[in-house]
This record gives C-alpha cells, structure tokens and sequence, in this order.
C-alpha cells in the first residue's frame, strides 16, 4: 500500500489530445510519484470501479495519465476538465529496476504511457523504440522527443538491436515477442483490476508458473517469470487495465 | 454495530492498514485442499456492480492454519475465519482446527464452485458439533425462500447469519462473449443492496439471529438501512476496491446518518421501520 491508505481527491489541471490519447494532468498534492513503471487508481467518474494508469509524466506539483478511451471509464476520464476533481490512489505495485547499464525502452501504442517518467528517471537520454498501429496513434511519439517510431505493418522488435536491457510496455503479443528477443528484459503488464492494493483477486496471471496477483507481483516483471504462456487477451470492455 | 470485511474483499496480509480499520476481518473462504481458483479474466464491471469469479483461490486449511493464522493473528483486529468446502465433513474438520478466534462463518453460498452436495442445516449442524466457537451461516438470496433456509440453519446451532453471497449473473463483451473466463460470476455492488435488504429483514423476523448485513454498503446511510432492516453488523465488500478507507468514512458517516434520522444509535433505527406510523409489511 502506499503511504496513505484512502484514496485522495485531485483537481484536473489539464487535458491535452496526443494523436487519439488524451494526457490527463492533475494536481500533485501529496502523492508521491513514486517509481517508473508504478501505477496510480484513478476514479473513473460515474463509474463503480477505479482504473490503473502508470505515470507518464511528473511535472513538478503534477502527475500526468495517458488515457486511451477505450470504454465507459477511460472515456469519462478523456471527458474531465480543468478544475474538475477525482480520487487517486498510489503509488502500487512494483515497477522497473533502474540499475541497467545500457537501456532500451520499448513501447507498442498506449503501452508507451510509463516511458517518458522512465527516461526522465534514468536520466542521460535513453535510446527509445515505439510501435504504433497508425499514423494518428504515432503522433504520441511526440511524448518522447528522439524515439525511433516504427507504424504497422512495420513491428516495434524490428528496431531492437542486441545488447541491450530492454524495458518494455506495450500490447500482450509485442511484450511475448519482446520476451522471446530479450530474455533478460523487464516488461510491465496489464490485467483487469479492481482495487490495486491485492484486496480484489481479479488481476491474477501466470507468473512463475501459478495465478499471482499482478498488482502486487507488477505490474513490471521480469521477462521469465511470465514462461511465455499467453493466458488470456485483456477484453476492451475490461474492468480496467494497467495504463488504460 | 461492528464494520467488517465481506469475506474475500480485502487481504489483511497485503493491506494491513485497512484491516486494522475494521472491527473484525474476515478471512477468504478456506477450504480443505489449496485451490488456484478461476482462470483470468475473472472480473467485469457492470451497471452498478460487479461480476467476480475467483473461485475461492486459497492456500488450503493446512498451510492456512500453518502460516496465515498465525501472522493474521499479529495484525490485531479480531478474527473470523471463513470457511468452505464440499461436504459437511469438510466443513466441520476446518472448524475443529479452529480456536483462538472471535467466529467462523460458514461460507454456504459461493456462485463461483458447484455447491455442497450436504443442505446447508446439514453442514451446520455438523460443524456445531465440531466447534464451540460461534457459527455464523453465510446464505445466498437466490434461495426462493431465503428465510426457510435461516429457520433450517438456526435450528441446527447457527450463532448468527452473514447475509448475503453475491448472486450469479453473466456479463458479455463487445464481442457478444462472456467476460469471464468462468462465464458465470457473483454478482456484488450497489446492485445487490434492495436483495440484501430484504434477506436481512425477513431471515432476521424467521429467526431472531445477529445479522451481518453485506451487500452494495458504500455510506453510512446504507450501514443504516441495514440496522433499519434488522441487521447487528454490517460488512463492507466491493466498496473496498475503490476505496481502501471505507472502514473509517462509513464508520464516521454513520454517526451522522444517526443523527439525521434521530436515533442515538444504529440499533435504535430497527424501532423506526417498525413504528406504527411507517409500519408497512415486507412480504417473505
């Protein structure tokens, strides 16, 4: 659990479209914005359950979410303006390991929402690779000036070179294919949640061979402890999921 | 009225401020053999709830009695172990194991695994032979006649009802398939209130018992309607997913609720349904 253990409100401070995402900022207060890759419950307003985000930016008094609006929740969440307030909790769960000699950030669509924290946070401008499926879904590159953009039918893993201590976030079967280049790589995942804070069960995936919860476990791993099995494909309509 | 956990809503282990929030925590439903539980996705948000199929995930009564009892034990809050299985003899060996604790509640209503072959009086009965401590029967409201099952269940030992289970229901995505990889999942959230409400107040005129009310409590004025309707304890279930400090909003809440509805204390607001002028009959 984070330092507090309820929730606390936020007043939106903005809300920028990046090609088809919205960049939802909001004051910081006291959260702390705690490690890349690290996520934060954002209320979905009008809606029962809360969604997990990872942070994208931690401008100073700011924390800042990439929402894709994928369904009733995220859309609300794209729906806020400024002055407008939620309910936050964070940071959860385990993100990356920054003691890496020679970074490679990976990032495939909505997947490349913890990337500009984390390269802020390595410091020294880390090389970035991002896969998008569409022109208009590749101008949220401009969140990382620098990055080498790869748009379908041309694959993000394609502009992996070896070497490298991949970090990745991105869609199910680009962190697979990630894995299978790059044993070593860390890879954040995503799973329907309900609470965040292990309380709901809902989360569960395969992690070193039995049902774990990824909110406590991740939602970064190490690549191995996933074993490669593609148990399930995240449903749109989802009760939430890590970054959406 | 104490505030507890809903059963399997909340890891003491994995949030130890939230439980020591409560009066009592309630345990995830142990059962004799470990179980993985449901493969994912095992939760959909719906219209004022939610689905779960979790399947009654567990570390069995061996290694529950071994390792998680003993570290619960060091959180503080009292405890109330929740216990499951598939027979009444499973039931009744888990309570003989059990001591040191402030209840058990007999889980006798779980959507997400095929039900006890033994009727729920059965598995009661059998456990009150087993055990000492007190015996609080979690019954479902999808019986057509949830008040016969609490008389069966009272009259066999039960100490006090834990009222009520999620109800089964299926929830569809955009592609027309089941959310769930169960396909069938409890039903908990605000939806639920109205049933549990009701289940509370007719099992409570069958049979006398305590109550724990559960189902959609998000306020103080819901804990209050439960009282209203009859209930001793409330838990809080779903409402901790989204906010990890219900234990303590709708305890301070619900000293307000009191105050708007004149009564001193929760127990009183049960005079008040049944005072001449707001008498209305609930039909069993």
């Amino acid at each position: 659990m984070p330092s507090s253990a309820s929730p606390s409100t936020h007043r939106v401070t903005g809300s920028e479209r990046v090609g088809p995402y919205t960049l939802l900022r909001l004051e910081r207060g006291g959260l702390d914005p705690g490690n890349p890759g690290q996520f934060f419950m954002l209320e979905a307003p009008g809606r029962l359950l809360p969604r997990p985000f990872s942070l994208c930016l931690a401008p100073p008094g700011e924390l800042a979410f990439l929402v894709d609006p994928i369904g009733p929740g995220t859309e609300a969440l794209c729906g806020l303006g400024i002055g407008d307030e939620i309910a936050v909790l964070g940071p959860l769960g385990c993100g990356y390991r920054l003691d890496v000699d020679r970074p490679l950030l990976v990032g495939g669509g909505i997947g490349i929402a913890p990337l500009p924290y984390l390269a802020e946070k390595l410091g020294g401008s880390p090389p970035v690779v991002l896969g998008f499926r569409t022109e208009e879904h590749a101008e949220a590159a401009a969140l990382l000036p620098g990055a080498e953009v790869a748009v379908d039918p041309v694959l993000v893993t394609e502009l992996i070179g070896p070497g490298f201590d991949v970090m990745a976030c991105g869609p199910e079967p680009m962190l697979h294919a990630v894995a299978a280049l790059c044993p070593t790589a860390q890879l954040a995942w995503e799973a329907p949640m309900a609470c965040g804070y292990g309380a709901c069960y809902g989360c569960v995936v395969e992690i070193d061979a039995a049902l774990k919860r990824l909110c406590l476990e991740g939602p970064v791993l190490d690549a191995h402890r996933l074993n490669g099995h593609v148990r399930y494909l995240v449903p749109a309509e989802s009760a939430g999921a890590v970054s959406r | 009225m104490r505030i507890l956990n809903a059963s399997g809503c909340l890891d003491a282990l994995a949030a130890p401020e939230v439980a020591r929030e409560l009066d009592a925590f309630v345990t995830k439903t142990v059962t004799p053999l470990s179980r993985e539980g449901s493969a994912p996705p095992r939760i959909a948000e719906t219209a004022h709830g939610m689905l779960n199929a979790i399947g009654l995930a567990n570390p069995g009564r061996e290694r529950f009695l071994a390792e998680h009892l003993p570290r619960l034990r060091e959180l503080g809050p009292p405890l109330w172990v929740s216990v499951g299985g598939f027979c009444a003899d499973d039931y009744a060996e888990t309570c003989s194991n059990l001591e040191d604790i402030e209840a058990i509640e007999l889980n006798l209503s779980c959507p997400n695994v095929d039900e006890a072959a033994d009727s729920a009086a059965e598995i009661v009965a059998a456990c009150r032979r087993a055990t000492g401590l007190p015996l609080y029967a979690k019954l479902s409201a999808a019986h057509p006649d949830v008040a016969e099952v609490a008389s069966a269940v009272a009259a066999a030992g039960a100490d006090g009802l834990s009222l009520i289970n999620t109800l089964r229901g299926v929830a569809l995505d955009l592609r027309l398939r089941p959310a769930l990889a169960r396909g069938s999942g409890g039903l908990s959230g605000p939806a639920l209130k109205p049933v549990a409400l009701h289940a509370v107040t007719v099992c409570g005129e069958a049979t006398g018992l305590p109550i724990v009310g559960m189902g959609g409590i998000e306020s103080g004025r819901d804990a209050l309607e439960f009282a209203a309707c009859g209930a001793s304890d409330v838990a809080l279930g779903t409402v901790l997913f989204a906010d990890p400090g219900a234990p303590g909003r709708v305890r301070t809440e619900l000293t307000a609720a009191c105050a708007d509805a004149g009564v001193v204390n929760p127990e009183d607001a049960a005079g008040l349904r049944k005072s001449p002028e707001t008498q209305r009959k609930v039909p069993a």
